[in-house]
């Protein structure tokens, strides 16, 4: 069976990376990149109650996949969806191991709920109604190409649309110390098994044990410094708009080949 | 979808190492629930807490894995000959051929908490022993089990709360329609921590005494840990009629509340139709249900209405969360196992606890083993942010 989809969505946000139509030319090199500190839009689709609830991971990943559905035209309530991170909500978490360090500890009901992998998926189903099947991934570094790999399966197999939602973003001090991650980054993308009118390219993945792509500074900075960075790569082909072949970041000894078939 | 053959499978709970001692206390309807005195917790609940998980060593080249949740995880590859059933599929299969898919909701986090007591009184950084990619991420436990079993093909954690071990059935089986994969190791991982008891007591979902699910003084959850596997592969000429077979597996979506469930049970009913679906088949031919039945009134509140809505109201059902406790990320593994025990053994677990069951829930809910042939059972496994997942498991012959 082939592993393949037609990007009919993307979105991107990270530092200096403010959306895909923004965006695209930097990638591309067209325009210089220049590195500036990401800026997380308000969480439009949530109520005021779950906004104040709700950290900077959960606003990361609501602005990407609300990007990509649009850039689809898209119904967010059709779609299933693939979440993917390999820190989850950092900060909250930090906030949790501080108050279970005290001698009794007491902590908050939302920040517990919030603290699970899936809150951001959660408040995604929520926000938009979607009941179709969603599912969270974590694989580290590896985490953008576990994702990438398991919503190209869901299309290939059951022959639906699917949204994938790629983010991660820093931890406070001291866990800083411990996982770098110096600032947010967020990928997303609508896949669909058939053509679009609007459709950027088609992909096909299969698994190789050859080394990842790297690309020129400043980019390969960012790349390696995010796990949801780790795209980097495809969004740059994306950008290009030129058949490739791309390799991504995904566990030792396996890696993800992409092959990008613009549909312009 | 095509059926796949669990060709081994194992589970690692309160009630005991392997499935031989997993089996003889479902059938003396015994519970694994005992007062909390997990590490320095003293809250007022019951757990089902592993005993002696900490006396247990990995193996010294994993030493930067050591913490409590791989720990349970190589306790449990180690029973049932599991590890050496998966070096047998790996040589029989090729190593890039076998993918890890393993549930878990927090990890090794207890490390992380156990670090945050001992940070630098004057820097506040944490202690230099403390390795955050080996135990903490929510990946270690599948990067520890792949390294741990030298294999090399795709692997990722499903971290869904409470469903995760259930749906990497669904996320293992498509990878395997998709001829990327011939074999799998699926399962669920997760272990007491301070998260979690804190955490759900500060939501004052935890059970006093030990959870009595459907019972009409239901109180809420025993918190548990477990490991369970399985090895999933197409079927072939070595399948025996007593082998187990994933019939089918349904997703859904609550949409409706992060930690509370629909009200009529509408993301779990869709849950279990779509597994219906996936499996071909009709309600009436699921024998029993193992229900998530958390013991929370509102979960199974919810549940009884969802499963009378698609099953009708005669249906055996219970829940072995009363023996087991709540196993979080793993619990849709160790109730899938649990599953499969009661196919080989024509056994429909009882739920123990359960004095009194609610009469207004409609559900058929048996407190006491009951022995029948069982051809179909379904299991069901739910979460935090409305994430649902019901999986259909039958005997092969």
């Amino acid at each position: 069976m082939k592993i393949e989809a037609y990007v009919t969505g993307i979105a991107v946000l990270g530092p200096g990376l403010d959306g895909w139509p923004q965006s695209r030319a930097m990638l591309a090199a067209e325009r210089p990149y220049a590195p500036l500190p990401t800026v997380l839009p308000p969480p439009a689709l949530l109520s005021a109650t779950e906004r104040r609830r709700t950290g900077r991971v959960v606003r990361l990943a609501l602005a990407i996949a609300a990007e990509a559905v649009a850039h689809a035209g898209a119904e967010a309530a059709a779609l299933r969806s693939v979440f993917t991170s390999s820190t989850g909500d950092g900060q909250n978490c930090h906030e949790l191991c501080e108050q279970l360090a005290e001698p009794a500890p007491e902590i908050s009901p939302t920040r517990f709920a919030n603290s699970v992998h899936n809150a951001a998926a959660g408040y995604w189903s929520i926000a938009t109604g979607s009941m179709l099947p969603s599912t969270v991934l974590c694989a580290f570094d590896g985490s953008f190409c576990a994702g990438l790999l398991e919503a190209l399966v869901q299309v290939a197999v059951d022959q639906e649309p699917i949204l994938l939602v790629s983010y991660d973003a820093d931890y406070p001090p001291p866990m800083s110390a411990k996982r770098p991650v110096p600032d947010a980054f967020g990928a997303a993308f609508v896949l669909a098994p058939r053509r679009a009118p609007g459709s950027l390219a088609r992909l096909e993945v299969t698994l190789c044990n050859e080394p990842p792509e790297r690309l020129g500074e400043p980019l390969e900075t960012l790349r390696r410094s995010n796990p949801a960075a780790r795209a980097l790569p495809l969004l740059k082909h994306l950008a290009v708009g030129r058949r490739a072949r791309t390799v991504l970041e995904y566990l030792e000894g396996s890696s993800l080949a992409v092959d990008i078939e613009p549909c312009a | 979808m095509i059926p796949l053959v669990l060709s081994k499978f194992t589970a690692t709970s309160c009630i005991g190492r392997g499935t031989a001692q997993t089996l003889a206390a479902l059938l003396a309807e015994r519970s694994g629930l005992a007062p909390c005195r997990f590490e320095t917790v003293r809250l007022d609940t019951h757990v089902g807490e592993v005993p002696d998980v900490d006396a247990q060593r990995l193996p010294p080249e994993f030493l930067r894995y050591e913490c409590r949740n791989n720990r349970l995880a190589e306790i449990g590859l180690e029973q049932d000959g599991f590890a050496e059933a998966v070096e047998e599929a790996a040589r029989r299969v090729g190593r890039a051929r076998l993918g890890v898919f393993l549930g878990t909701s927090t990890a090794g986090i207890l490390q992380t908490e156990l670090a945050y007591r001992a940070r630098d009184p004057v820097t506040g950084a944490l202690p230099e022993a403390f390795d955050y990619a080996a135990t903490h991420n929510t990946f270690s436990v599948t990067d520890y089990v792949r390294r741990r079993l030298r294999l090399d093909g795709p692997a990722v954690v499903v971290s869904c709360a409470c469903a995760s071990s259930a749906k990497v059935f669904a996320a293992a089986r498509r990878m395997i329609d998709a001829g990327l994969i011939d074999a799998a190791l699926v399962g669920g991982v997760d272990s007491l921590c301070l998260t979690t008891l804190y955490g759900f007591h500060s939501l004052q979902l935890c059970a006093i005494g030990p959870c009595r699910p459907f019972d009409v003084a239901r109180d809420g959850i025993s918190i548990g840990e477990a490991a369970a596997f399985a090895l999933l592969e197409r079927p072939s000429n070595r399948t025996a009629s007593d082998d187990v077979l994933l019939l089918g597996v349904g997703e859904s979506n609550d949409a409706y509340h992060m930690s509370a469930p629909h009200p009529e049970g509408r993301g779990a009913r869709l849950a279990m139709e779509a597994a219906l679906l996936d499996a071909g088949l009709e309600p009436d031919a699921i024998d029993y249900i193992n229900l998530h039945g958390t013991g929370t009134p509102s979960n199974d509140r919810s549940e009884s209405q969802a499963v009378t809505s698609v099953f009708g109201p005669s249906t055996p059902c219970s829940s072995t969360k009363g023996a087991t406790g709540h196993a979080l990320g793993a619990a849709g593994g160790l109730e899938a196992v649990i599953s499969a025990l009661a196919l080989q053994h024509s056994l429909m677990p009882g739920g123990v606890n359960t004095e009194h069951v609610d009469e207004t829930l409609t559900a058929h809910y048996i407190r006491h083993n009951r022995s029948a042939a069982l051809a179909r059972v379904l299991t069901n496994s739910f979460g935090f942010g409305g994430t649902n997942c019901s999986v259909i498991l039958g005997r092969a012959g």
